[in-house]
């Protein structure tokens, strides 16, 4: 397969975790989406790493899930602190940063 | 064959990645994701990535998963209301994601980039095996390493102090918050009195 395939595929992807993003209005999916956008980066780091012979995009591609794991962290801990204060669950009321 | 497995993995991808945006159970979106990431799986063993579709397994679609499952279950069914903000919305937002993927497709396929339409060189046999990148990550990004380590820490400390049970006071809502401001403000005026 060429690399073209997988590269439309990850754009295909991405653009799927935008409109999640832009439809959805739980943080919990939210947060899914934002999911399904770096993996789409992986994906095209590593078709890029395959076409050009060089296992350096895999490592970039590596510390991207570290990233992605410390965001799904933090992200679920302000989740379950906003549910614990009664605060709803809406992004459109999550708006003032004081809680 | 390749071809085989690149459209069931493709397949599998797009189908999760849909589910995640279309179900209204926020638990079976989580599900959802795990098929799409073990998709994805398949494609990076396609691509060579051997060690990162052995980590996307068993860290994301294992223990990342499993933290989403746990928050999804503590949560609840969280009923999104079907009242729109920015009426419409329902509908734009699909046309411009749409559009943002017309957009990565031609500048994808029109791009100059010349190894792009091939399968890529041909490979040592030892490409994207674990201990390839463990040896790129301790010796050339040893840095990227420790930093992402060091982040990994604050990550799960941020998490403790968000999410963490507070002792007392007991955090209440916000009006038994500014109730507390205002009978601590009392105190003090009663201090000089």
């Amino acid at each position: 397969m060429d690399i073209t395939w997988y590269l439309v595929l990850s754009a295909l992807l991405f653009a799927v975790g935008v409109s999640g993003v832009l439809l959805r209005r739980s943080p919990l999916v939210i947060l899914l989406c934002l999911e399904l956008m770096l993996n789409a980066g992986n994906l095209a780091l590593l078709a890029f790493s395959r076409s050009l012979g060089n296992q350096d995009g895999q490592v970039f591609a590596l510390i991207v899930m570290v990233i992605a794991a410390c965001e799904v962290v933090v992200g679920l801990g302000i989740i379950v602190a906003a549910y614990r204060r009664r605060i709803p669950l809406n992004v459109d009321d999550l708006r003032s940063l004081r809680g | 064959m390749t071809q085989v497995c690149f459209f069931l993995g493709a397949i599998g991808c797009l189908g999760g990645a849909i589910a995640v945006i279309a179900l209204r159970n926020p638990f079976y979106s989580v599900l959802a994701l795990i098929v799409h990431l073990i998709s994805l799986a398949g494609l990076f063993l396609l691509l060579q990535g051997e060690f990162l579709a052995a980590a996307q397994i068993v860290v994301y679609a294992g223990a990342v998963m499993v933290l989403y499952v746990f928050v999804a279950a503590y949560v609840g069914n969280v009923d999104e209301p079907l009242w729109e903000p920015i009426p419409g919305q329902r509908f734009i937002a699909p046309v411009l994601g749409l559009a943002l993927f017309v957009e990565l497709a031609i500048a994808i396929t029109g791009s100059g980039l010349e190894a792009i339409d091939t399968r890529g060189p041909t490979v040592e046999l030892g490409f994207g095996s674990p201990s390839a990148i463990g040896k790129l990550l301790l010796e050339r990004f040893l840095i990227a390493f420790e930093a992402a380590s060091l982040l990994l820490l604050v990550a799960a400390v941020g998490a403790v102090v968000l999410a963490g049970r507070h002792p007392s006071p007991s955090p209440g809502t916000p009006d038994d918050a500014r109730g507390r401001d205002s009978a601590t403000r009392e105190g003090l005026e009663e201090v000089p009195g």
